[in-house]
């Protein structure tokens, strides 16, 4: 078997992963797999301590413990979300329905609350339809064999569109301080926010399981080759189901932390962070093909994205602007490594005639030209 | 060359077989469904109506064609939702500015936005080797942060709209709206495109066999840059579009746009992996989509379950094209032993 596992992307074919190897003066391929799931949480690493750097060159109040620990519990909801997607993207598949479980869990809890349980009664009942959503998941595509981006996608709309009938244009508010407590107390006087603790208990299990049970090693043996796992023993179908089933409880316990921190619930809640929680995973080194990711760099990646946030919201950056940077991220973190492979792959890519860039660049200067002049033309109009 | 296509026959008659069946059955269900519906209400089965269901689904479709090519080829394009927000609102803001620009030269502009949009969807995945859904996740952030970089929060209403721009979308000198005309002329031109061009021939090459494809000379690279590019064009179109028949340009237009561009070419029967998929799968998907939406309203249920309907369907599809799949892949086995 191939050792699978820490390598940000196993996306290339394999060959030119190999030329790449060679050309960098390696003996074999698993201790440059090994060098590379270093130097990718290295990077990581060192870019938290730049953004940390900068942080605390905006503003004086960046770097102070209490304030640190408090911005944590703004993406500890997306950091529950974020460790079961290691688990299905490390198995090759994908889950868009995630936000959407979030919501119909949150919802319905708040429409039971509304019509008088009791808030815990509501949540664990709440919390086992989630159960079931994923049970659904993970059977229509394990069991099935339909694909698991379209199933996710099918639930996706049914999960939200069933949060919305559950709650249409209400809203569930009016939570005990019991439960408000999950979102946002804190730890004593020690000012650690609970949430944070409920994030880093589950992040240990789910980082122990990864890689240190039987369980965690089939799930890389599913992603790298499913039907070589089949043949070799592996329940693929249970272990797939489980990972599904995993994910929605995970949701509906983000679910509950949001509606717990926002004090209320309306049907969109969490609509759209399953993007997010994507984004996060592969920024942290899971390849989006499968069978290779850690759990400590999709950790890492959460802790990058969630700084990056509070940085850019200190020099006042609107949220869909912050975006476009978390983008930029994404789509370089994929970028360079692959054009560094290729350009010591193919010595050719060096003798391509300089026409093309030159035209791509220079449609990107029009566009530059265009997008500053219009946009002048109107928000400078008297 | 024969050595290589002769085994992948098999497979692409039982494709075609799946599409046919598909698309015989979704008309039959809409058949269905239009009967029940117009049981509970009268209103349903009028022209009127009809045009109705058709406008509402016109951009749809425009952008379901594009999103079904990136399918074809084994890529997805998230980012179609805010290529047209993007789009259509620097086209809103120029046409603003400069009230003397002629329209035609507006949907121009438009599509040449998209296509540069779309072409650097195009070089991160065809030159960069950025899996697809990872670079349109990526640009799918970055344009529709562009929106609010551009606009500076601010967005275009109705009476700031040039007169006469919404006949862009809403005229009708042919005596049906425009905006259904621009549909099916893009119908027509995809599937024209796909049928009888080498390009469109060789987006199916790529997208069932890659490998073959490479062997027989077709460079994938160019292929699957060539369907982002349109993916963009066509969005750019529906940007300018989707501007004039709302007569407003926000900063959240179109958001959430690319799951409903995904769904109708699944609803439809097109192929999620890849090598498979017709305009007229396409079109019948959305018209389920819309008709079922707009007869939600007609029989008085609440537009909240649209979205939950929605799923159902999608998942409804999907579970039955792998059953008929099955059932047709039995066959093919034994008849083959």
């Amino acid at each position: 078997m191939v050792p699978q596992s820490e390598t940000p992307d196993s996306n290339p074919p394999r060959s030119v992963r190999r030329t790449a190897a060679r050309s960098a003066g390696a003996t074999g391929l698993l201790p440059t797999l090994r060098r590379t799931a270093v130097r990718w949480e290295g990077l990581l690493v060192l870019l938290i301590l730049i953004v940390t750097l900068v942080n605390s060159r905006l503003s004086p109040f960046f770097l102070n413990g209490s304030n640190l620990l408090r911005t944590t519990s703004d993406f500890m909801e997306l950091g529950l979300m974020v460790l079961p997607m290691v688990f299905i993207i490390i198995t090759g598949n994908i889950d868009l329905s995630i936000a959407s479980t979030l919501g119909l869990s949150a919802s319905l809890m708040g429409r039971l609350f509304m019509s008088g349980w009791n808030i815990w009664a509501a949540a664990g009942v709440a919390l086992l339809v989630a159960l079931g959503a994923g049970l659904l998941n993970g059977v229509l595509i394990a069991r099935l064999g339909l694909p698991a981006l379209a199933v996710t996608l099918g639930t996706f709309s049914f999960y939200r569109g069933s949060a919305y009938v559950l709650l249409g244009d209400e809203a569930a508010r009016g939570y005990p301080a019991a439960f408000t407590y999950l979102g946002q107390g804190t730890l004593g006087s020690s000012g650690i926010p609970f949430s944070l603790l409920l994030f880093a208990v589950p992040a240990l299990i789910f980082g122990l399981v990864l890689h240190k049970t039987t369980f965690g090693r089939y799930l890389y043996t599913i992603g790298n080759n499913e039907a070589a796992a089949r043949y070799s023993g592996v329940p693929v179908a249970r272990i797939k189901i489980t990972v599904y089933v995993l994910s929605a409880m995970m949701a509906a316990l983000a679910g509950f932390v949001l509606a717990a921190r926002f004090g209320s619930t309306r049907p969109d809640i969490g609509s759209g962070l399953e993007l997010t929680v994507i984004t996060i995973t592969v920024l942290g080194g899971v390849s989006i093909f499968g069978g290779s990711g850690t759990l400590v760099g999709a950790v890492l990646a959460l802790v990058l994205v969630g700084i990056l946030r509070f940085g850019m919201g200190l020099v006042n950056l609107q949220g869909p602007v912050q975006d476009v940077v978390i983008g930029l991220l994404l789509i370089l973190s994929i970028l360079l490594p692959q054009l560094g492979r290729m350009s010591a792959a193919r010595q050719t890519w060096r003798g391509v005639a300089l026409l093309r860039p030159a035209l791509a660049l220079g449609v990107a200067l029009l566009f530059g030209l265009f997008f500053f002049w219009s946009r002048t033309l109107i928000l400078n109009r008297p | 060359m024969i050595a290589t296509t002769t085994p992948a026959r098999p497979r692409g008659r039982l494709v075609q077989a799946v599409v046919r069946f598909r698309e015989a059955g979704i008309i039959l269900f809409i058949v269905v469904l239009s009967a029940l519906v117009s049981l509970r209400s009268p209103a349903f089965l009028t022209a009127a109506n009809f045009n109705n269901i058709l406008l509402n689904i016109a951009i749809l479709v425009i952008v379901a064609l594009a999103q079904m090519m990136v399918i074809i080829t084994r890529g997805i394009d998230l980012s179609v939702g805010s290529m047209i927000g993007l789009t259509a609102m620097m086209v809103s803001f120029t046409v603003v500015a400069l009230p003397g620009l002629p329209f035609p030269l507006a949907v121009v502009l438009g599509m040449t936005l998209g296509a540069a949009l779309g072409g650097f969807n195009g070089l991160l995945v065809a030159r960069g080797g950025v899996p697809p859904i990872i670079a349109t996740l990526g640009t799918l952030s970055i344009y529709r942060g562009l929106i609010f970089l551009y606009s500076g929060g601010t967005w275009i209403n109705a009476y700031e709209m040039p007169p006469g721009f919404r006949d862009i979308a809403k005229g009708t000198p042919l005596g049906v709206p425009n905006l259904i005309l621009c549909a099916l002329i893009v119908a027509g031109a995809v599937y024209y495109f796909l049928s009888y061009t080498r390009t469109g021939r060789d987006i199916y090459a790529v997208g069932s066999n890659p490998d073959a494809a490479r062997l027989a000379g077709i460079a994938k690279e160019r292929i699957i840059f060539r369907v982002f590019l349109i993916s963009g064009l066509l969005c750019g179109l529906a940007g300018v579009l989707w501007a004039s028949r709302f007569e407003a340009a926000q900063t959240n237009t179109a958001m959430g746009f690319e799951l409903q561009t995904v769904a109708a070419p699944v609803v439809g029967g097109v192929n999620i992996f890849g090598g498979s998929g017709s305009v007229l799968s396409v079109i019948l998907g959305a018209f389920l989509l819309g008709m079922i939406n707009n007869a939600l309203t007609l029989i008085g249920i609440s537009p909240f379950w649209q979205l939950a309907v929605q799923g159902l369907l999608i998942l409804l599809a999907v579970l039955t094209d792998s059953v008929i799949a099955r059932r047709l892949q039995g066959f093919a086995g034994r008849r083959s032993r």
